[in-house]
């Protein structure tokens, strides 16, 4: 028989993705992720794609362990080809692709075997709006703006001074180019490589990596310890 | 019948003196009654229809489905009792979402005909089961391109050019037969497909009201298994009517 | 004496393609007091004939409610129908916890349809095929609908039908009307439910305490409606009654004929008529 101690559970993930940022605007849900893949503190993937259409209605935008990613995204093309090959008018929104992710999530947390991802799974269907999150322990809400990892802390602030219900797309783009632009200079797993997606009523896209424009020159960035009174 | 009343006809696990079993005859006696279902390959993919016999006006029409979607790129129309045919679809569903989690391909067509008809075969063998009385014709697009095959309630599977099963069958081959299948385009042979094998083979003196449905797996549907266009659908209907005016006229 | 071989198992056929253990349990559904089932574009009306065994005794309930878009009418084997809506009720319930949102009525009719295909294609001795035909009404996103459940694992998808004994009356009723029946007002769905129970009851009286309706419908979830209720709308329709009947003289009379031809055979679904097997609808 095996004991308890024979077994070992994961317990920290190998390769990682950094923050999703989503957004509802004008027609629909805009998300943003880099495509850096790190081992531990190492670039060690430089062309991830975080951010997949689910069926018809859904997108889904994943941090955290990339191969549960992986893993994640296989059971949701099997849910979503069972779906479609019933071909009877009914198929499964946003809503209930967020819901079934959750009930996922939790369970395996439960059996102490999670899924080491934060995920944002947003999607239009029937003119409804739909963006929400999940994480490894279940933990999970709706919003109109969420961001996994340390996007929550350094972007949601930003979006909530300038979000708005009724940004068009350019603005919504502007906007979460300021916070992919935020994450660059702050969170050292970022990479410059970032990937935009949008979903409406007429479906996903997924538009090719494209890089911000920086500016290193800021004397913060010059002199980080300059004003950090009891920093090493 | 010289079966009746020999006792050699009562279980799947009997051989009659003359090495038949009886039980497999007679369920396949249930598809024969059954509304006409064929299927054909063309140069560009597969076509499957279906007369779909309809018992009462009350019903709804898109209702009790013969076709049905077994994975992205095959579909399997069923002739006979339609409940044992979902079984057997079911089990396809299955066998195909399996291969695709093991392999991370899609299963070969013939690949799920072996599997499909050894599903049907085993209830062939145990005194607690009883053969299906549904056969099924399977098509589906691979690497290996478009491909058909039929199984029966036997469990035997054959692959077609064209495929026939239930009542009309007969004069369905005959047609079949004619079709130059090398350069048929699908878009042409739904067409066909309704005009000389469903309209054609319809019995309208006997049978009541009927429903016409059809799915094609082929280039032109992005070698995904879906129901025929509905615009394409309608077209190859009044097709077939005219063709039966014409036929009728002469 | 010369008797059918091939009736008493399920795994048994018979020389011409038959199922009869299928088809005897397909008979236990005409045994069972009458249900029907019309719907429209937005509403689906279950009504069933409540029969007591006894003066003593109340009568058997027919009609459950599955879940708040689903329910059920049910004719045959009352206790057969019980174990189903159970079975109903916790595949929309788990499906809820999965997904947050109610079950497409044209799945869980399959997948009733499939629970019921597996009692028919296996013999063993605790086995047997559900005696029991099921009207399931239900809303969903793509409408209301109305399907009727066999128990040869069959269901079809209705504008409207009839179930049980004597409910060949209830049939010829609405088949003369169903075409009208998607542009429907609820109230006229509900009439013409209790029209259509009172054909089946033949020459009993129509009375709250011998029927019962259930509604689903567009912002109304499945509701069996009290009998209060009922009885004030049988009582309004009472009068509808007459004035239908007054201009279209020579027709309740053909009814009539027509509902008397069907009193001993009791001819389900006109399928028998086909000659082959009932059950390859």
């Amino acid at each position: 028989m095996d004991s308890v101690a024979d077994s070992q559970r994961t317990l920290y993930p190998y390769v990682t993705g950094s923050s999703v940022v989503a957004i509802k605007y004008k027609d629909g849900i805009l998300m943003a992720a880099d495509m850096g893949g790190s081992y531990g503190s190492t670039l060690r993937y430089k062309s991830v794609e975080r951010l997949k259409p689910i069926g018809k209605h859904s997108l889904l935008g994943a941090s955290g362990e990339i191969s549960d990613f992986q893993e994640i995204m296989r059971y949701l093309d099997e849910l979503i080809l069972v779906d479609n090959m019933w071909d009877d008018g009914n198929s499964l929104g946003p809503k209930e692709v967020h819901n079934y992710l959750t009930r996922v999530m939790y369970n395996r947390r439960n059996k102490f075997n999670p899924l080491w991802n934060s995920l944002v799974l947003g999607g239009v269907k029937k003119g409804e709006k739909y963006l929400g999150t999940v994480n490894m322990i279940g933990i999970n809400y709706e919003d109109n703006h969420v961001a996994t990892g340390l996007g929550n802390h350094l972007a949601r602030p930003i979006l909530r001074d300038e979000w708005n219900e009724n940004l068009t797309f350019e603005e919504g783009v502007k906007l979460l180019e300021k916070c992919m632009r935020v994450l660059l200079y702050r969170d050292r797993s970022a990479v410059n490589k970032i990937q935009i997606s949008k979903i409406t009523e007429e479906g996903a896209t997924v538009y090719p990596p494209f890089s911000l424009r920086t500016y290193w020159e800021f004397s913060a960035f010059q002199n980080p310890t300059a004003g950090a009174e009891g920093s090493w | 019948m010289s079966s009746i009343g020999t006792g050699y006809d009562l279980s799947v696990t009997t051989f009659s003196p003359d090495g038949r079993v009886f039980q497999i005859e007679y369920a396949a006696k249930a598809v024969d009654n059954s509304g006409t279902v064929i299927g054909i390959k063309c140069k560009d993919g597969i076509v499957l229809g279906v007369e779909k016999l309809i018992p009462s006006k009350m019903m709804l029409p898109g209702s009790n489905r013969r076709i049905h979607a077994v994975h992205r790129h095959s579909g399997m129309a069923v002739a006979g009792l339609a409940a044992d045919g979902r079984q057997i679809v079911a089990r396809a569903k299955s066998e195909a979402t399996n291969y695709d989690s093991v392999y991370g391909d899609p299963i070969p067509v013939k690949e799920l005909a072996d599997r499909v008809a050894s599903y049907v075969h085993l209830c062939t063998l145990y005194w607690w089961l009883r053969p299906f009385g549904c056969g099924v014709i399977l098509g589906g697009y691979d690497r290996d391109g478009p491909q058909l095959y039929m199984v029966e309630p036997s469990g035997v599977s054959y692959r077609y050019f064209g495929a026939a099963i239930g009542k009309g069958r007969q004069a369905a081959k005959t047609e079949i037969e004619k079709l130059k299948l090398q350069d048929l385009t699908c878009r042409k042979a739904v067409i066909e497909v309704a005009k000389i094998s469903i309209y054609g083979v319809h019995d309208e003196a006997k049978d009541k009201d009927f429903e016409l449905e059809m799915s094609w797996v082929c280039d032109e549907s992005n070698r995904q298994h879906e129901k025929v266009p509905e615009e394409l659908l309608e077209e190859a209907k009044a097709a077939a009517k005219l063709a039966l005016e014409e036929m009728d006229a002469d | 004496m010369f008797r059918n071989q091939y009736d008493t198992d399920v795994t048994t056929w018979a020389p011409a393609g038959r199922l009869f253990q299928v088809e005897y349990a397909m008979e236990a559904v005409k045994q069972g007091s009458a249900a029907i089932g019309l719907r429209s574009k937005t509403h689906v009306v279950l009504a069933c004939v409540n029969k007591a065994n006894s003066e003593l005794s109340s009568h058997q309930k027919k009609i459950f409610k599955v879940d708040d878009h689903i329910g059920v009418a049910i004719a045959g084997l009352t206790a057969d129908g019980r174990v189903l809506s159970r079975y109903m009720r916790s595949e929309c319930i788990n499906y809820n916890y999965t997904y947050e949102s109610p079950l497409p009525v044209g799945r869980l009719v399959v997948q009733l349809a499939d629970k019921a295909q597996w009692q028919v294609c296996t013999q063993r001795s605790w086995k047997r095929p559900y005696g029991v035909g099921l009207l399931v009404a239900g809303l969903d996103e793509s409408g209301a609908h109305l399907y009727y459940n066999c128990p040869s694992g069959n269901y079809f998808e209705y504008q409207a039908f009839a179930i049980g004994s004597r409910s060949q009356a209830a049939k010829t009723y609405l088949e003369r009307k169903f075409n009208n029946f998607t542009a429907s007002s609820r109230e006229d769905l509900i009439k013409d439910a209790l029209i259509a129970t009172r054909e089946s009851l033949q020459g009993e009286k129509l009375k709250s305490s011998v029927c019962t309706i259930a509604v689903v419908g567009v912002g109304e979830p499945f509701h069996i409606l009290d009998q209060e209720t009922v009885q004030q709308l049988i009582d309004t329709f009472e009068i509808v009654r007459e004035e239908e009947i007054a201009p279209a003289d020579p027709e309740p009379a053909a009814e009539q004929g027509a509902a008397a031809d069907q009193g001993g055979t009791e001819n389900q679904g006109g399928a028998e008529n086909q000659g082959g097997s009932p059950m390859d609808i």
